[in-house]
């Protein structure tokens, strides 16, 4: 009887702690392996590079600007948009929480600026490198 | 009550109502300065649409009673959220379905956002605004243009680079991301 108690408390605890979950709400580790088993279907994939990704953020790609055009070569400092000059928050989730915390705006980012970084989407490998490279920024 | 005292109270009432209609003059929008000089500006800004600044004027007030957080979030990422009342209702939807292309920049939204924030900028957009024209920057209207002219701004303040560019509305007015531009609290920085 008490087991049967318990275990339904727990199953109901969980139901609690799933709907107190902000919608959509995931951690960039879980957002890496998204991107992960995306780029598993892709030829030529290897395994996520944080080296590769600081390269890759720190390079120009023909166009005028690089990713550290606005965020800066320290990720884990503020930047500024090279255009208008409004502040940007840190991007490097060790010093700025909300960052890579909902695809939704993780898919709306890297559209919009790997379009104007590099006239073209960014492929799976590109953006699970960049995000290596971000989650091994330290504060 | 005496005949007297009814004049002196008469007499009181107009001096108040006087200074009443004084002082909502004095804090009345700087466009009623313009429409008292209306001749001068129609001449220069042409007349060949009906209403002030050749009909490119902007809404009243620009920032609507009610905002939208979608709207407010969304267009405040890269510059402030430019208040709906500063360009009319075309301008709004042609500047919504070029948002890949948003003067340089990819700003696109994903389809439901674009569709919601087109919306509240359409139903908020300039109210004064006859002219058949829809410019895509705010600095291009005749309305601005008007206000920002080397009467009004040195051209020197425009290369301080605390100022940096029209679009940056904020150097000088304090209030702009409320949609508030009262001339009163322009600050232009040294």
């Amino acid at each position: 009887m008490f087991r049967v108690f318990y275990a339904s408390g727990l199953a109901l605890m969980a139901i609690v702690g799933l709907a107190a979950q902000p919608a959509f709400a995931e951690t960039p580790n879980e957002i890496l392996a998204s991107i992960q088993k995306e780029a598993s279907g892709t030829a030529g994939s290897q395994g996520f590079s944080a080296a590769r990704g600081e390269s890759f953020f720190k390079a120009k790609h023909g166009g005028e600007w690089s990713c550290a055009s606005c965020h800066t070569d320290n990720p884990a400092a503020p930047g500024k948009h090279a255009k208008t000059g409004k502040a940007i928050e840190p991007l490097a989730p060790s010093a700025n929480a909300e960052r890579f915390a909902s695809p939704k705006k993780v898919e709306k980012w890297f559209k919009r600026n790997c379009n104007d970084v590099l006239s073209r989407v960014c492929t799976p490998q590109e953006k699970g490198d960049v995000l290596a490279y971000l989650l091994a920024v330290k504060k | 009550m005496s005949i007297h005292k009814q004049k002196t109270f008469r007499v009181l009432a107009v001096v108040l109502l006087a200074m009443g209609v004084t002082l909502s003059v004095a804090q009345a929008d700087d466009d009623d300065r313009d429409e008292r000089y209306g001749g001068r500006y129609g001449e220069k800004y042409g007349e060949k649409h009906s209403g002030k600044y050749g009909g490119e004027n902007r809404g009243k007030p620009v920032q609507p009673a009610q905002t939208n957080a979608k709207f407010q979030r969304e267009c405040s990422d890269c510059h402030i959220a430019y208040a709906p009342g500063l360009l009319p209702a075309e301008s709004w939807r042609k500047v919504m379905a070029g948002l890949d292309k948003h003067f340089g920049s990819d700003a696109s939204l994903d389809a439901q956002d674009n569709k919601e924030i087109t919306a509240f900028l359409v139903n908020n957009a300039s109210n004064r605004w006859s002219a058949s024209t829809a410019p895509l920057r705010i600095s291009e209207t005749a309305w601005f243009k008007r206000k920002h002219d080397d009467h009004e701004i040195s051209p020197a303040v425009w290369k301080n680079p605390l100022v940096k560019s029209p679009a940056n509305c904020a150097a000088c007015h304090p209030r702009a991301e409320r949609g508030d531009f009262n001339e009163h609290d322009i600050r232009i920085p040294k």
